[in-house]
């Protein structure tokens, strides 16, 4: 069986203001799931706890009996990111690679392997001399992408991703998805498109401050749990105090 | 050729070039990092706030220079620390806060000037004295020149993880509060080891203007911090030697050469340069034929 993403009872606050409340839901690697939900339904900052950017307030996440955040690649909104910096796709991709080297070991042909075939999955490697800037938003996209996959990450975490590409591209990007979800790795991806969410997506995960609903895209992507999501106020119930 | 061993016939000639090229590599090499994360207005409000720890440090223990040192560094750092907690703690952001705190730190240092029995020139403090460098000063360039180029390189992963993403860095569990506040204090640090050779305000220019520079030039993080360590040390000897045959104050006269350098790049920067682009001959064609390519 595949390893799991455990989430229990979690909770995420600002200030003691819960931004996501009480989220229990197991998601299995070799997927990828739409985190889907109205603005402040609390998608990113679920995704940054997974990454452990934020504390959580209670609760906990696991990946196959380990902490969650050492199997983490994640992959900010494009908008954070400086386009102007010196770096080139390869040296990106490089990046990936510097947590597990640490401060001396040598970058050695072992890392250039991987850079390699991460570059090749997302269809990089005729562009892995361009600067960053000098590429389309896809292939923006996909040279962090890239990186994620440097780092040999088991979750990847991607915010929004699909913002602003075109159909092009955006298949791009899918087919780059689907090869690694076929290399067993679990993707979660917040998504705002929801006319798309069927053909990008094999699993969704309906959030509003709480779980609505998780499970295969067929059997939950319903017009009744899109309605829940999307209009449901955040506490449906009396909060219980963490 | 008799200019140039005329160069070499002073002491203090010989002492000022050789703290030009210290200087000027380890305030370049710095600049590359400062540049990156666009922290040249933070270096130079960092530059004024020393004034009162060096003021204090005057009063009690004359003009030693590890004395001054460790004054300028507690002074800095209480600045720098200080408007990141103001900024943490309320509404205000922390660049309006470290210039609220500078200004404050500058105006005690002035005030508190008054009372150090040696005369301390303000002149003097933001523009230095190369041809009047010392040798106990030369060491303390050399060593925290050292010290910088060291902890820069032995960092440099981290250090680039940190400096173009610092919330995915966090991530993949690098420090960044520990890396960015140990950049904080190699600034400061060069500040003042540049401070009797340049002064603060142009050892500002010598990091800022040679990384600016190649940062227009090159697309490798790598080359970045070697480039501009290179041509900080090159722009410092050549505002020196003109400055001595020309007779002009030598601070100007470096930080003028590194300005012309900035100049030419902004301008015909191979790939960034302005009028390179402007007057860059392609057809419309070929462009839109690679976007096609690389689709």
């Amino acid at each position: 069986m595949n390893p799991c993403l455990a989430i229990k009872d979690l909770t995420v606050s600002y200030n003691r203001i819960p931004a996501v409340h009480h989220l229990t839901l197991n998601l299995e690697a070799g997927t990828c799931v739409a985190l889907l939900g109205p603005n402040g339904a609390g998608k990113t900052t679920l995704l940054k706890a997974i990454a452990g950017l934020l504390p959580c307030e209670t609760g906990s996440i696991s990946f196959g009996g380990r902490r969650a955040r050492q199997a983490v690649a994640y992959v900010p909104q494009r908008e954070a990111v400086d386009w102007d910096f010196p770096i080139t796709v390869r040296a990106l991709a490089e990046m990936g690679r510097y947590t597990g080297l640490g401060l001396w070991k040598s970058f050695g042909s072992a890392d250039e392997r991987i850079v390699a075939e991460a570059l090749a999955v997302t269809e990089l490697a005729p562009l892995a001399h361009r600067q960053i800037k000098a590429l389309s938003g896809g292939q923006q996209q996909r040279a962090f992408l890239a990186r994620a996959l440097a780092q040999q990450a088991e979750i990847y975490l991607l915010d929004e991703p699909f913002n602003g590409l075109d159909a092009n591209a955006r298949s791009t990007f899918a087919a780059a998805l689907r090869h690694l979800r076929s290399m067993g790795k679990l993707m979660i991806v917040s998504h705002h498109d929801l006319s798309s969410v069927p053909e990008l997506f094999d699993q969704v995960l309906l959030i509003n401050g709480e779980l609505v609903a998780k499970g295969p895209t067929g059997e939950i992507f319903t017009e009744d749990n899109i309605r829940r999501t999307f209009s449901m106020p955040v506490f449906s119930e009396k909060p219980r105090h963490p | 050729m008799n200019w140039f061993t005329g160069l070499f016939e002073y002491e203090f000639m010989r002492r000022a070039l050789l703290a030009c090229v210290i200087i000027g590599f380890t305030n370049g090499f710095l600049g590359a990092f400062v540049v990156l994360r666009r922290l040249a207005l933070v270096a130079d409000a960092l530059s004024h706030s020393l004034l009162p720890g060096l003021a204090i440090a005057a009063i009690f223990v004359g003009l030693n220079p590890v004395g001054l040192l460790l004054g300028g560094l507690i002074a800095a750092t209480f600045v720098a620390l200080g408007g990141h907690l103001l900024a943490r703690s309320s509404r205000v952001k922390e660049e309006t806060a470290i210039a609220a705190l500078y200004v404050l730190a500058f105006a005690a240092g002035v005030a508190i000037i008054k009372f150090a029995r040696v005369k301390v020139s303000l002149d003097h403090f933001l523009f230095g004295n190369i041809l009047g460098i010392a040798d106990s000063d030369l060491w303390i360039c050399y060593g925290v020149g050292a010290l910088t180029l060291l902890t820069l390189t032995v960092l440099s992963r981290p250090l680039l993880l940190a400096l173009f993403e610092p919330s995915v860095a966090r991530t993949q569990g690098v420090p960044v509060g520990f890396i960015l506040g140990t950049l904080i204090i190699l600034i400061v640090l060069t500040m003042i080891a540049s401070l009797q050779a340049v002064g603060v305000l142009l050892s500002l220019g010598l990091m800022v203007l040679p990384a600016a520079t190649v940062y227009l030039l090159t697309d490798r993080y790598a080359l970045l911090p070697w480039a501009s360590g290179l041509l900080g040390t090159a722009g410092a000897l050549v505002g020196l030697v003109i400055s001595f045959q020309a007779n002009i104050p030598s601070g100007p006269a470096i930080v003028m050469v590194l300005g012309v350098a900035f100049l030419g790049a902004y301008l015909f920067g191979p790939r960034y340069g302005v009028l390179t682009q402007r007057f860059r001959k392609r057809h419309l064609h070929e462009e839109s034929l690679e976007r096609w390519d690389h689709r």
